[in-house]
């Protein structure tokens, strides 16, 4: 039996974001429908409460027009019993915070401004994970809860994004820099895909941030999906063996015209890449040197560098 | 060795057929591609004029041996070697030192001419220094061995092309030679010589513009340094009164005792220069040197002289500036420093250099400080801004086309998306939402069925994963193909990797000889293509096609540029039918 004391310090407490994709265009034609989708997760963030005592979860609603913090378990009052109520008491919180979040980001929403690809803000949920990491180590001696914000700071933070919506290339470099500020950190970025193919962006999250990407082939058994992959704390995970993507689509967007390529020219002063050969680079307007840009393959230059 | 022997050395000699022989009396002259001896009896027939490029090597006595000093150069022609005596062990040494350089220089210039012959492209003349560089580099890195042999003695690239690219590696070594620029020694000049090297010109710009002014016509230069000497000696007795009454007396003098003009002024130029929203009092109230028993003196001795005797007053914080500025400043004179005639004007020559750009800074720079932030214009950069847009500006021209190169199975979902208003969409989101609400969670959210499979699943998964890819996440497929397989797809990795470099930056064709080698370089490529083609067959064809891909796409993307560039430049020159400059 472990005490308390080892209990407080213990490695396998953490501390996990969710960013649940809430783009209405998803769900509203997925195979597995928001109402069913919604119970796997609950019960999955119950799950982790439950693991262990100090555990904490934050939810991020990742919308179409904006992102918001929905839950979080630490500042959870968790007064009142559940007796007599037809769900726990912070489920109906969560689901309250998340009704009013979804009217709000309806309300951003401009009339005609939705065209052709209906991707969720990711990298916006994705810098909000980010700066509430950082937050906790900022805050920690800070305020007065020392022992509780202790046990956080033993954690080893975790994002878990739980996407639907396919990739928006314009998003690409924001979310890159996520990627990369996360790699940093230290923070392993999960990701599980709801989408009907697979997401280049999350592929790339996960690869980079050490993280198990996972695209699950049952969305009806979503929940043994996220318990039996991604309930695992950070410390437990170097005694197991999670499933591994076998590839990895490295490719990136192009400056000029957001596709999706997989060979294109690199700007040799800023990086910046494009499809086509171009006379000067949009980005840092470097002319010369442009008649220099290489063409590449990442997938190859990455395998073979990593 | 000096400069003036690497031209040409003349020493007394005497010249032997064989050691054992007394010797002809004479003398040895060399230059730079002969030497020639002349023995001290005209009428003696053993003169000799033979070039360096017949010699193939020499030998001498060591120093403190009992032999006499002797040189031995041993000629090409079977037999022949010319044996001289010297007097003295360093005049053999300079021959020695000497003959090695012309040896070095012919065998050179004998290499290039004959690998001119070969080559119609025009090669960078090396040093054997940079050869041996080269090999060494070779040697050192087969890679780089392979690549050269492959593409350097094969002909696609020549020897100044590939070596082009390595640049670094070549520069990282060779820093044997001194680059830079040798300065003064920082070394006061409180008792050096009138004028060993400038160093008293620089430092006293007063005493060179004397020095200029007076010496030929006025006084000699003995004269000259003696009034200098006799003006340091008077500083060094710190008497400021017995200063000022020599100043007094002699003119010429007072030149070396007055504070010097010209540093002066330049300080005053100096000071104009410092920004002008530095408040010099302000810091002046900071320190304390002005305050009395504060400061160093020259020479250690602190007095407080007479305001009237102030100029003849040198402190040695001044004397170290200036010393430092000119030390900083360091050496622009060239040339012979033996004569202070010629390093005067020398001098002055570097000196006079107009100075119109600094004016046009100064005024440049009060501007810039004076104006306030919010009140001035917004300036002109003359470089070229760092135009980073929104990146949304990239990207939302051409939204449809992302569209496109998504998974072709979505299309359905898309078109069945783009079918429904936002505010069906928000709200059966909505909807979805408050039926959890009221019907609550369920007992089973998962049925027993699907978690098993889906467990069993997630097991099978891991453990083929585990089977093909083994313990190590980061392995990759190369590691699981044959060592042999594996090497040879990376030596064609680096081929590639060389060939693409020199051809993409061969664009734009500018010149013949930049599309004749652009032409080369396809030949190559295309050669490895096939070659990629070839291991595509073998046992491994699914891992290695994987691997093989990238490199054809990157080969493929070359040659339709070089098709499309070619097609090009034909239309161009059918344009215009006398145009082909």
């Amino acid at each position: 039996m472990a005490s308390a004391a080892s209990k407080l310090y213990a490695d396998d407490v953490s501390l996990l974001m969710v960013l649940l994709d809430t783009n209405p265009f998803f769900w509203s034609s997925s195979n597995l429908p928001f109402s069913k989708f919604l119970p796997h997760v609950l019960a999955f963030l119950n799950s982790i409460l439950l693991l262990n005592q100090l555990n904490q979860v934050v939810v991020i609603a990742t919308g179409y027009n904006s992102c918001s913090y929905i839950y979080d378990s630490s500042s959870d009052s968790n007064q009142g019993s559940d007796h007599g109520r037809i769900m726990p008491a912070r489920c109906s919180n969560l689901l309250q915070k998340l009704e009013e979040f979804v009217i709000k980001d309806e309300q951003l929403f401009k009339e005609g401004s939705r065209e052709g690809i209906s991707s969720s803000l990711l990298s916006g949920s994705l810098s909000m994970a980010l700066c509430f990491d950082e937050q906790i180590y900022r805050g920690f001696f800070d305020q007065g809860h020392f022992i509780l914000n202790l046990a956080v700071t033993m954690h080893a933070m975790q994002i878990l994004c739980l996407q639907g919506s396919s990739d928006g290339p314009e998003q690409y470099v924001a979310i890159m820099n996520s990627i990369f500020s996360a790699q940093r950190s230290m923070v392993p970025i999960d990701s599980c895909y709801m989408g009907s193919s697979n997401s280049a962006f999350l592929q790339q999250a996960s690869y980079i941030t050490g993280g198990v990407y996972l695209k699950p082939q049952q969305p009806n058994g979503l929940f043994q999906y996220l318990s039996t992959v991604f309930a695992t704390d950070l410390h437990s995970r170097a005694f197991l063996q999670l499933p591994k993507s076998l590839g990895v689509d490295f490719r990136a967007s192009c400056f000029c015209h957001k596709k999706t390529i997989d060979m294109g020219y690199i700007c040799s002063v800023c990086l910046s890449i494009f499809c086509k050969h171009h006379k000067k680079c949009s980005t840092c307007g470097v002319l010369k040197l442009l008649s220099v840009l290489y063409a590449l393959c990442f997938g190859w230059v990455r395998r073979i560098t990593t | 060795m000096s400069s003036s022997s690497s031209r040409r050395v003349v020493k007394r000699v005497k010249y032997k057929d064989a050691v054992k022989n007394p010797g002809t009396p004479g003398v040895l002259t060399m230059v730079e591609n002969r030497f020639v001896f002349k023995p001290n009896d005209p009428t003696s027939a053993r003169m000799l004029d033979v070039e360096f490029r017949h010699i193939k090597g020499h030998k001498n006595t060591k120093e403190g041996s009992k032999q006499p000093p002797l040189l031995n150069l041993s000629s090409s022609r079977e037999g022949i070697s010319y044996i001289f005596e010297f007097q003295s062990y360093p005049d053999l040494h300079e021959c020695r030192d000497f003959v090695g350089n012309a040896l070095s220089k012919a065998t050179e210039t004998a290499k290039t001419a004959s690998e001119r012959d070969g080559v119609t492209f025009p090669d960078e003349q090396l040093s054997a220094a940079e050869m041996e560089l080269r090999m060494k580099l070779l040697q050192e890195d087969s890679e780089l061995q392979k690549l050269h042999m492959q593409f350097v003695i094969s002909g696609v690239l020549t020897e100044s092309e590939f070596w082009a690219t390595r640049k670094k590696l070549l520069d990282g070594d060779s820093r044997t030679k001194p680059k830079q620029r040798v300065g003064f020694k920082n070394s006061m000049i409180l008792d050096t010589k009138p004028t060993s090297d400038g160093r008293i010109f620089a430092l006293k710009p007063a005493v060179h513009q004397a020095f200029l002014k007076l010496v030929p016509i006025k006084m000699t230069e003995k004269d000259f340094w003696t009034k200098y000497f006799r003006a340091e000696f008077l500083h060094s007795t710190k008497n400021a009164a017995t200063i000022a009454a020599e100043a007094a007396e002699d003119e010429e003098l007072a030149i070396f005792l007055k504070e010097d003009e010209i540093v002066a002024r330049e300080a005053r130029w100096k000071i104009r220069r410092v920004d002008p929203t530095l408040d010099m009092e302000a810091d002046q109230g900071d320190d304390y040197t002005h305050l009395p028993d504060h400061g160093i003196f020259r020479d250690g001795s602190k007095d407080i002289t007479e305001l009237q005797n102030e100029q003849y007053r040198r402190t040695l914080s001044q004397d170290l500036n200036r010393q430092g500025a000119v030390v900083l400043q360091g050496r622009t004179v060239d040339g012979d420093l033996e004569d202070p005639e010629n390093v005067a004007e020398a001098l002055m020559r570097s000196r006079q250099e107009p100075d119109e750009g600094a004016v046009q800074e100064r005024l440049d720079r009060i501007t810039r400080m004076n104006e306030m932030d919010d009140l001035r214009e917004p300036r002109d950069h003359p470089v070229a801004q760092l135009c980073i847009k929104d990146p949304r500006d990239y990207f939302d021209t051409q939204q449809a086309n992302a569209l496109k190169t998504l998974d072709d199975s979505r299309i359905g979902i898309e078109q069945k998306k783009c079918s429904m208003t936002t505010e069906e969409a928000y709200g059966s989101l909505r909807e979805s939402i408050s039926k959890i609400k009221s019907i609550g969670l369920k007992n089973s959210t998962v049925e027993s069925e699907i978690a098993l499979t889906v467990l069993n699943g997630l097991t099978q998964n891991i453990s083929s994963t585990k089977y093909q890819l083994g313990k190590n996440p980061r392995e990759s497929i190369l590691d699981s193909l044959p060592n042999r397989t594996k090497e040879e797809l990376l030596h064609h990795w680096m081929s590639i990797q060389e060939l693409l470099r020199h051809f993409w930056s061969s664009y734009p064709i500018t010149t013949a000889y930049l599309s004749t080698k652009v032409g080369k370089l396809k030949d190559a490529m295309s050669q490895i293509y096939r070659q990629l083609e070839e291991i595509k067959e073998s046992d491994f064809r699914h891992q290695v096609s994987l691997l093989v891909r990238p490199m054809h796409q990157a080969l493929d993307a070359a040659f339709q540029h070089y098709e499309s560039d070619l097609q090009k430049r034909a239309a161009r020159s059918a344009e215009m039918p006398n145009g082909n400059a």
